[in-house]
């Protein structure tokens, strides 16, 4: 049977985490490949790599960051943020990333999914949608840009559509919920997972160990993903996994 | 020895080639056939979909010097789709009813996984994730890849088509999604995985760890050869 994940998620700017991490045993904190061969160490089942350099020209740093996690990673990995072409695409899975992850500019130009799945195959496309409550029915539209421009897009027919594009996996991340630590929008989760036959990895607002298992249980989400929770040594993936097991979800504990 | 891990331009091969160099072995990625002749051992890695890769094998002329060099029996490991080209044909990325040619070393052909279990309920596809391998009744034929790995042990899977192998004793392994399917195949020193060993942590370097001993001691006399297709 089909494990379910768990899947830590490192902001990286010029090649560097962004954000302190307070991680024990660590010679440099700020090294993001370090830091996920940690992870990895720990049981984690995948690492994402969130890109958030600004400028063009430091983006060779997170190809030169995804061509060394290709050397001391042996699980598979995920770099998002920043793709605007095929060839910044082409760039990183020529580095070693195993997926990249589109965001913004899927939205802006879905035909980017499309020919991206069809270039690299549907493993190797993850689709990123941001999702905001509109109103207080079950409705949610999607964001861009890290949430600062809103659509008028409905973000479960967009995942649909991503899905229908050939994305291999969609990563959904609650704005109202990410960085509140009071658990996913496990109605949003749910939506998402029932109108899709790709994986839906779970993201935003992780506080506590009870928030993993519900993201499966309740959300119904195939991999569950967090950041802070482990960055500042709060949990342990190790821990998560067990409480999960503890849960009935099945889990890779060997 | 020259171990040669087979780049068709399709992605990074550089994890497996950190993998193997873990398990103490040295190797070169090339797209020469003149390379893939001169091997002692072969590793095919997957990435992308079976017509492209086979459309590309037969131009660039791999594709006979991996059928040329199985058959003078050197050992060979097709890991994800590399697993799958060892079958006579795979539908993926042709248009209905067609298919693409395989390396053909073993019988049987390649489809998308059927999405449906036996009382109807849809799983996800791609297969994506850690999912269990199961030994089949033989263990020691599994040895010179899973020797000292527990069976039930998780690996890392990513795809969306399966192998059908014509025959069950080239089935040494299966995985289960929705419908139990063919995971680890072997024919004398010819080794497929449909899960990623270079990504699959401890247990997967584990594989490629006993891969590349299975491939020292059958390199000393060498005792293994083909002949002939079919199981």
């Amino acid at each position: 049977m089909l494990t379910k994940r768990v899947i830590p998620c490192l902001d990286v700017r010029d090649g560097r985490v962004v954000k302190g991490v307070n991680f024990v045993g660590l010679r440099d904190a700020g090294d993001p490949v370090e830091l996920a061969a940690t992870y990895d160490r720990e049981g984690a089942d995948e690492v994402v790599f969130l890109d958030i350099t600004a400028t063009h020209e430091k983006r060779q740093t997170t190809v030169e960051m995804a061509a060394r996690a290709s050397e001391e990673l042996h699980i598979p990995y995920t770099v998002g943020g920043g793709f605007s072409d095929q060839e910044k695409i082409r760039a990183m899975i020529a580095a070693g990333a195993d997926k990249i992850s589109l965001n913004s500019a899927a939205v802006r130009a879905p035909t980017l999914l499309t020919s991206a799945a069809a270039l690299f195959g549907s493993q190797a496309v993850l689709c990123a949608i941001d999702a905001k409550r509109a109103g207080s029915a079950d409705k949610w539209v999607v964001y861009l840009n890290g949430g600062r421009i809103r659509t008028d897009r409905d973000a479960v027919a967009w995942a649909i559509e991503a899905d229908r594009r050939g994305a291999g996996e969609i990563l959904l991340t609650s704005m109202d919920r990410d960085g509140c630590k009071d658990g996913f929008d496990l109605a949003l989760t749910r939506a998402v997972a029932r109108s899709v036959n790709i994986p839906v990895i779970a993201s935003g607002g992780v506080g506590s160990i009870e928030h993993f298992a519900e993201g499966v249980l309740e959300g119904e989400a195939d991999a569950v993903l967090a950041a802070s929770v482990f960055h500042f040594g709060e949990l342990t993936i190790r821990e998560v996994k067990e409480y999960m097991a503890s849960q009935g979800i099945a889990v890779r504990l060997d | 020895m020259s171990f040669v891990i087979i780049d068709y331009s399709k992605g990074n091969l550089r994890s497996v080639q950190k993998g193997l160099e873990l398990a103490g072995c040295e190797s070169l990625i090339s797209a020469r056939a003149a390379d893939i002749r001169a091997a002692e051992a072969l590793v095919l890695p997957g990435v992308g979909a079976f017509a492209d890769a086979s459309a590309h094998m037969m131009a660039s002329g791999q594709m006979q010097a991996i059928q040329e060099r199985i058959a003078a029996g050197v050992a060979f490991l097709g890991i994800c789709l590399g697993l799958q080209l060892l079958f006579e044909r795979g539908d993926e990325g042709m248009p209905s009813g067609e298919w693409a040619p395989g390396l053909a070393v073993l019988d049987g052909y390649c489809r998308r996984i059927d999405a449906l279990d036996a009382q109807g309920h849809r799983v996800k596809v791609p297969h994506v994730g850690w999912n269990q391998v199961v030994y089949g009744k033989d263990e020691r034929l599994l040895a010179p890849l899973c020797a000292d790995i527990a069976d039930g042990s998780n690996f890392y899977f990513t795809h969306s088509y399966q192998c059908v192998p014509a025959c069950p004793e080239l089935v040494l392994a299966t995985v289960c999604h929705a419908q139990e399917f063919a995971c680890v195949v072997r024919r004398e020193q010819v080794f497929g995985v449909q899960f990623h060993p270079e990504k699959s942590s401890q247990k997967g370097l584990a594989v490629l760890r006993n891969f590349v001993r299975f491939v020292t001691e059958i390199n000393g006399p060498r005792i293994y050869a083909v002949s002939g297709g079919g199981c």
